[in-house]
């Protein structure tokens, strides 16, 4: 009985029930009686104890409460993929028909918006590679151009038939095979001028769309096969770093660019193209591209949209295994022989060029 | 930043377990915990349980006489969830490190520590609670959660008179405590 009393003492002392006199009383008896002390301590901390777990218990009390309250009032959404799956039904079938309306609204809108956009920018090309080929309207105004300077020179474009698409080509046999780019002959037919400007035409021999490439065979009388090719084309692949250059047609007058080899593969890791940084244009597609000894190392293809200077090549090797399968399949290649000695080594790249020009041409498609 | 005064006297109102506090806190804030833990492997049921123990955490603070809010209630809220789902997803072996951390945080590291802590010892304490039994455990709360006085207890567990009730509670109380110390103790 006495421990009864004397919790109630100190429960009344914690809680301050306690009068002065009391009090004084109680805290000598503290002071004196070291067990009583220790009691009042451990006691003080349990209620103290008791106390917060009567404030939390409360708080979640409350809580659930008003997540409830919330709830019923429609503050709070239960939604949800895992526990609500009746009322993402029930409120699609609510809102089929907004749905549907504000669906179809959307599909219209985005139509409009995007046929403006394509309306209003005709030449951006969003795709991630470009290919170097021309469009035709730049063909178009160069042919302007070109008519005013010489006008006594007759095409040899058929007069009925549209430009489509340029490029340039290089000669792989001196006899006047070229191989250009296959998305630069978009058309049926094709010229090629030289550089000096002089046209001759030219009938398509074979196209391979999954190499990009397209071999040409020049059929004028007035084309004069060269003697030998300068330049060899290599089948090994070539080294990371490599100094090249290149000659195309990027306008109407041929044009000289370098750069250097970027990596061992193309856009999208493709293996069997070449990354240079190199500057080019729409019209360097097909145009060669050679290394410091003048061997042909690749054929230029497409490049990168959205980076200066990142464009791709088509290996060199692919010529070799172009050329190869058709001759098992088509006795007119039979003639066609690959180039395989350079004689531009150790020559100052401005001789190179000079040699170099006469074999690398202007490519235009047309359709007739 | 600092809290404005809205948010103070949200905090304080919270403070008192004032049902309007924290009915606006809740209905402000519940929302983005939702769509965070739901958006990153939780059901709606985690955003609750997660949801009101970050405002315990809150209550927790917004108690201490030295509390001051450096930041706004949804940052701290939402910290404070947060940590804790990613504490969850942890231990449930869900995580994926999909987990979005564009939001704003403050470090709620600390804060979070000593609402463990309480966490535990609210835990002890109601399971020693709950494994007193009646009548032990509805007159303790009587007398020391509902504050009743001992005149009223014996009178609504009929017992004859206060200090026959006073008796009982007394042994309640000491199993309670026997109880609470025992695993209290060890915690520590």
């Amino acid at each position: 009985m006495d421990d009864i009393l004397l919790l109630e003492a100190i429960e009344r002392y914690l809680g301050g029930d306690m009068d002065a006199a009391e009090r004084d009383y109680f805290e000598t008896l503290r002071k004196n009686t070291p067990e009583i002390d220790q009691m009042v301590v451990e006691h003080s901390m349990f209620l103290h104890q008791m106390d917060s777990y009567s404030a939390h218990r409360n708080l979640k009390t409350s809580l659930q409460d008003t997540h409830t309250k919330l709830l019923d009032r429609g503050d709070l959404y239960e939604g949800g993929e895992l526990t609500t799956r009746g009322r993402v039904i029930q409120l699609w079938n609510k809102y089929k028909r907004v749905t549907a309306i504000a669906a179809s609204v959307g599909g219209v809108i985005a139509l409009v918006i995007s046929g403006l956009a394509i309306y209003f920018s005709p030449v951006v090309n969003s795709s991630q590679i470009e290919q170097l080929s021309k469009a035709i309207e730049v063909i178009k105004k160069n042919q302007q151009y070109q008519g005013t300077l010489i006008n006594e020179v007759k095409s040899k474009i058929p007069e009925n038939a549209k430009l489509i698409s340029g490029g340039s080509g290089f000669l792989i046999d001196a006899k006047g095979f070229i191989i250009t780019n296959a998305h630069v002959l978009k058309g049926s037919g094709a010229v090629v001028v030289n550089s000096k400007g002089q046209e001759f035409n030219a009938t398509i021999a074979n196209i391979d769309i999954q190499r990009d490439l397209a071999i040409l065979r020049i059929n004028d009388e007035e084309f004069e096969p060269l003697k030998s090719l300068p330049y060899s084309i290599r089948k090994a692949n070539s080294d990371l770093g490599e100094q090249v250059f290149t000659l195309g047609y990027p306008r109407n007058d041929i044009v000289y660019g370098e750069g250097y080899l970027s990596a061992r593969t193309g856009y999208n890791s493709d293996s069997s193209s070449y990354q240079v940084q190199i500057s080019a244009n729409p019209g360097n597609s097909g145009g060669p591209l050679f290394n410091n000894n003048g061997d042909v190392i690749g054929i230029l293809s497409t490049r990168q949209a959205q980076a200066e200077g990142v464009t791709f090549a088509v290996k060199s090797k692919n010529i070799f295994l172009m050329v190869d399968e058709l001759r098992k399949t088509d006795t007119s290649f039979d003639k066609l022989k690959l180039p395989s000695r350079s004689s531009l080594k150790g020559v100052e790249r401005k001789e190179q060029i000079a040699r170099l020009e006469d074999c690398v041409f202007y490519v235009k498609a047309f359709r007739k | 930043m600092k809290a404005d005064t809205n948010e103070q006297a949200l905090l304080k109102g919270l403070a008192l377990n004032d049902s309007r506090a924290i009915e606006t806190i809740y209905k402000d804030n519940f929302a983005m915990v939702q769509a965070f833990i739901m958006q990153n492997n939780g059901s709606y049921d985690d955003a609750r349980d997660v949801f009101q123990e970050a405002m315990i955490a809150l209550y927790e603070k917004a108690q201490t006489e030295s509390f001051v809010l450096t930041c706004q209630i949804k940052t701290y809220v939402y910290s404070i969830c947060r940590r804790l789902w990613l504490k969850r997803l942890q231990q449930l072996g869900r995580y994926s490190n999909k987990v979005d951390s564009l939001d704003e945080t403050v470090p709620v590291e600390e804060d979070l520590e000593i609402h463990e802590k309480r966490n535990a010892e609210f835990a002890i304490m109601d399971r020693a609670m709950n494994s007193l039994g009646e009548p032990c455990k509805s007159l303790l709360e009587g007398y020391y959660l509902k504050k009743m006085g001992m005149q009223a207890l014996a009178a609504e567990f009929g017992y004859t008179n206060a200090d026959n009730a006073k008796n009982q509670k007394y042994k309640c109380l000491m199993r309670l405590k026997k109880l609470f110390f025992s695993q209290y103790n060890i915690g520590d």
